[in-house]
């Protein structure tokens, strides 16, 4: 569905990745993760193609990217990011209908099965009980949700998601990755999520991108655990990564 | 909870088309002096007799009525592309320096071409107040739009609009201060916006116009609502971004720019009647947003109007700018109240 060949990624001067490949399936919930600054972020804004990588292809379905036209492109990738969209008098329905955009005529009108869609997609995320709320109104984990109803809106085969996590509690944390997890498996999606949450992500995920600057490192998730590349990479002096409960431990 | 705007939003269109259209006929009734239905019914149907009030309905009031709802049309119209644009509730029609750019073309011809001895060279005065106002905003657009083509960031714009403007400002500041008393007055009066200066044949340019404006603000709902969730999101639903920002700016030109140069600035309706719409209409979807807006922009300008006639019975003449900021500032107030409280 995604792959990645031998792709060089740079914000700005400073070059982030090279040579990264990986190949990501439908039916796969892939976590990427790495520390602060590593280009979690440029990297999904390339595959979203809101970036550009510097060498290299991204692949869609078989397809490079730069032959995908953005529409084309709409309806085979959603993208999902942190940033928390209040609009006034917007309700969920109604953000969630705005990912039908790339399927609707001129004026974003809605048919019978554009609202059956819709309808479907918040029922998808667990939050069918928001339809008619405003959106402003929602707590960040429902919004969230909501942010995922209208990717899965979009009807399209992969979801990139850049920190869904971030400004969620705890219980909300494990929530929302269960949540994208079951959408990987039974919509049969290709989910990519950056995040933070090692145990989660191990818990959870098919498969582990880790970016160990400049070399993206993917394999499927009990082989990363067991090959020590998260302990090399997230032991500091303070804390150590136990494999055996995928949890972080401070030193005393 | 079903959703009680699919009852509700078609009741609030009725009621907003029926007040436009009665408020019209109310503005042709009501004037510095009052005319009968009957008499302007004999006037519209051509059997009037009575010479002079068939030019005061048909060539002054009658005109009249059509610029002020073309004007509140049309800033609110454009008022609304701009908040969606910016995803700023304050930004209007005049955030992207279409009034500085207007006020410094007047600003140029009423006050720099006397100072310079050419103001009466006959193909300066051919293009008249309105002409220049129209190519200063016109050229400021067009400058902020060719910059936006280099800026991704949508607020690096608003600022770069803003920053021009103050600039613009700077220099109309500068020919005020140079300019003899009499070229300053009507610059001044030109600044305070007026419906009731547009002639007959100017009502043949700027309808046309503002009709192309609005049917442009109409062709662009769908890509309004996208951009509610910012650009990134819109262009990963496939939207073109340069080309629906380009357009959306083409029709704040012919919209706003355009009635500026004609009426002067008139303040606060393009930033306070899209908020109206959103209160009244309980939406953002601007598939009905847009009509809505359209609607409050006309029945406000159409108040505003009335009021300045009234207002004028008793010999002061109100520049129209100073009603619309009285009508206008309170409903932004209250936004901005109500959405502290919210939070």
């Amino acid at each position: 569905m995604i792959e990645l060949r031998d792709i060089t990624l740079a914000f700005g001067d400073r070059e982030l990745m090279r040579g990264a490949s990986a190949t990501m399936r439908r039916g796969e919930l892939v976590a990427l993760l790495g520390r602060n600054g590593t280009g979690k972020s440029t990297l999904l804004r390339a595959i979203a193609s809101l970036g550009r990588v510097q060498g290299g292809d991204v692949v869609i379905d078989g397809k490079p990217l730069a032959d995908i036209t953005s529409q084309e492109l709409a309806r085979k990738v959603a993208f999902v990011n942190t940033e928390r969209v209040d609009v006034e008098a917007l309700t969920a329905f109604d953000l969630v209908a705005i990912g039908r955009a790339p399927y609707t005529d001129w004026m974003g009108r809605l048919g019978e099965e554009d609202r059956a869609i819709v309808e479907r997609s918040l029922r998808l995320a667990g939050v069918e009980n928001l339809m008619w709320r405003n959106v402003e109104t929602l707590s960040d984990g429902e919004c969230q949700r909501v942010m995922i109803a209208r990717a899965l809106a979009q009807q399209t085969d992969a979801i990139l998601l850049d920190e869904p996590t971030s400004f969620l509690d705890l219980p909300n944390r494990y929530e929302l990755c269960m949540l994208l997890q079951r959408l990987a498996h039974e919509q049969n999606k290709c989910i990519l999520f950056s995040t933070h949450e090692l145990d989660i992500a191990l818990t959870l995920a098919d498969s582990i991108a880790l970016v160990d600057t400049p070399n993206l490192v993917y394999m499927p998730t009990r082989e990363m655990v067991a090959s020590g590349h998260i302990e090399r990479l997230f032991n500091s002096d303070y804390i150590s990564f136990d494999p055996d409960s995928h949890s972080i431990r401070l030193h005393r | 909870m079903q959703d009680s705007r699919n009852i509700v939003t078609p009741l609030l269109f009725a009621v907003l088309a029926v007040a436009c259209v009665a408020l019209a006929v109310g503005d042709l009734l009501i004037g510095t002096t009052n005319i009968s239905f009957g008499d302007v019914w004999s006037v519209l149907c051509g059997t009037a007799e009575d010479e002079g009030l068939r030019t005061i309905v048909m060539r002054m009031r009658l005109p009249k009525i059509i610029v002020a709802t073309a004007a509140g049309m049309a800033l609110s119209a454009s008022g609304l592309q701009m908040q969606t644009l910016f995803r700023n509730p304050l930004a209007g029609p005049y955030v992207l320096g279409v009034n500085a750019g207007a006020s410094l073309g007047v600003a140029l011809f009423t006050l720099a071409t006397p100072m310079l001895g050419i103001a009466a060279m006959p193909w300066l005065v051919s293009f008249g107040v309105t002409g220049m106002a129209w190519i200063g905003s016109a050229a400021i657009l067009l400058l902020v739009m060719s910059l936006s083509r280099k800026i991704r960031n949508i607020n690096t714009i608003l600022i770069v609009g803003m920053m021009l403007s103050s600039a613009i400002s700077a220099l109309v500041g500068i020919l005020q201060y140079m300019g003899t008393d009499e070229s300053l007055k009507a610059f001044v009066v030109w600044t305070m916006g007026s419906v009731s200066t547009v002639t007959i044949e100017q009502l043949r340019l700027l309808v046309p116009v503002v009709v192309v404006g609005l049917v442009l603000a109409i062709a662009v709902v769908k890509p309004l609502n996208m951009l509610l969730l910012g650009e990134s999101y819109a262009r990963t639903m496939g939207l073109n971004v340069t080309r629906s920002r380009a357009l959306i700016f083409l029709s704040t030109t012919l919209l706003a720019g355009t009635v500026t140069a004609f009426c002067g600035p008139i303040g606060f309706i393009g930033l306070a009647m899209p908020h109206l719409a959103r209160i009244t209409f309980r939406t953002a979807d601007h598939k009905v947003l847009m009509p809505a807006a359209i609607l409050w922009g006309g029945v406000s300008m159409l108040v505003c109007t009335i009021a300045c006639d009234i207002v004028a019975r008793s010999g002061v003449m109100l520049p129209v700018n100073t009603i619309t900021s009285l009508l206008g500032i309170p409903v932004i107030i209250y936004v901005v109240l109500r959405n502290s409280n919210r939070r």
